[in-house]
């Protein structure tokens, strides 16, 4: 079964993070496979649950639906020890294969808009997932802690923090 | 004691939910600032921002002192440089979702090369 593991080195940082403007975060990453499957992953729920929460996480995804239509809704429930957090908003621009946009409604007011653009060249999809704040301090937290979809791995992260 | 700790982690859990909030303690790590300072630069009411301090409080991320008609609020016991750390943790945890999308766009791939062999043949 060894054949089917990557050759590739794991060192190369291969998704990047970066400001684009005081209210805006941008994470890149190249993904080799064509547009429409990447797309297939983010919008059918089956798909979407097994690699939006990294095993790595310890966190439990209860429960996730979504209807990937512009004005659609989408709520992903977590446990996180005892507590459980839920995460949802609303679609508001879905282009097959290519742009997907959906607000961050759980923490009301700053909430972020996330908008991905799915782009192919020779058989790789270039990914571009932007966060856009409603203001710049906003988007401070949300880089610094990972906005509401970091959070559980920061929630994590503290656990050790707090415990040790 | 179990129980405090446990608390205490529900309380942080809660504490960082919430963007404003995490906002508030990202600017409570360059200067200590009123709770109008901070209603302020969160575009929020006093009544709103009083709120969540009430919540960072509760979690000892922030204490707060009044001085005269002035409530100042300052990081509490829990230091920023913990929040601070977790930039990089942001960047490592889309890199891991990402891995991981990886593998299930690798599936989607081979499942099609399959039913095309099965429509061909």
């Amino acid at each position: 079964m060894d054949a089917g593991r990557k050759a590739e080195p794991a060192a190369m940082d291969r998704t990047s993070v970066e400001r684009a403007s005081d209210r805006e975060i941008v994470v890149t990453r190249a993904i080799n496979a064509p547009a429409r499957l990447v797309f297939e992953a983010f919008t059918r729920p089956e798909l979407f649950r097994q690699w939006w929460v990294p095993k790595s996480l310890g966190l439990t995804l209860l429960s996730c639906e979504m209807d990937a239509r512009v004005g659609g809704k989408y709520r992903l429930v977590f446990r996180h020890g005892d507590s459980t957090m839920e995460f949802y908003g609303t679609y508001t621009e879905v282009v097959p294969h290519s742009r997907l946009t959906w607000t961050n409604e759980e923490s009301g007011e700053g909430g972020a808009v996330t908008t991905v653009t799915f782009e192919e060249k020779s058989g790789k999809t270039l990914l571009v997932l932007r966060d856009r704040y409603a203001s710049k301090a906003a988007a401070d937290a949300g880089m610094s802690s990972g906005a509401y979809d970091g959070m559980p791995e920061t929630f994590g992260q503290l656990d050790e923090l707090l415990v040790s | 004691m179990v129980q405090y700790t446990q608390a205490r982690l529900d309380d942080s859990f809660a504490a960082l939910s919430d963007v404003t909030r995490r906002g508030v303690l990202e600017q409570l790590g360059r200067s200590d600032a009123s709770i109008t300072d901070l209603a302020d630069r969160f575009d929020m009411t006093l009544t709103g921002m009083k709120k969540h301090v009430g919540v960072l409080e509760q979690a000892g991320l922030v204490t707060t002192e009044k001085v005269g008609r002035v409530r100042t609020c300052k990081l509490g016991p829990r230091r920023l440089e913990e929040v601070a750390a977790w930039l990089e943790r942001y960047r490592r945890l889309w890199d891991a979702r990402f891995d991981a999308l990886e593998l299930v766009v690798d599936e989607l791939k081979c499942k099609e090369k399959i039913d095309g062999r099965r429509k061909k043949g």
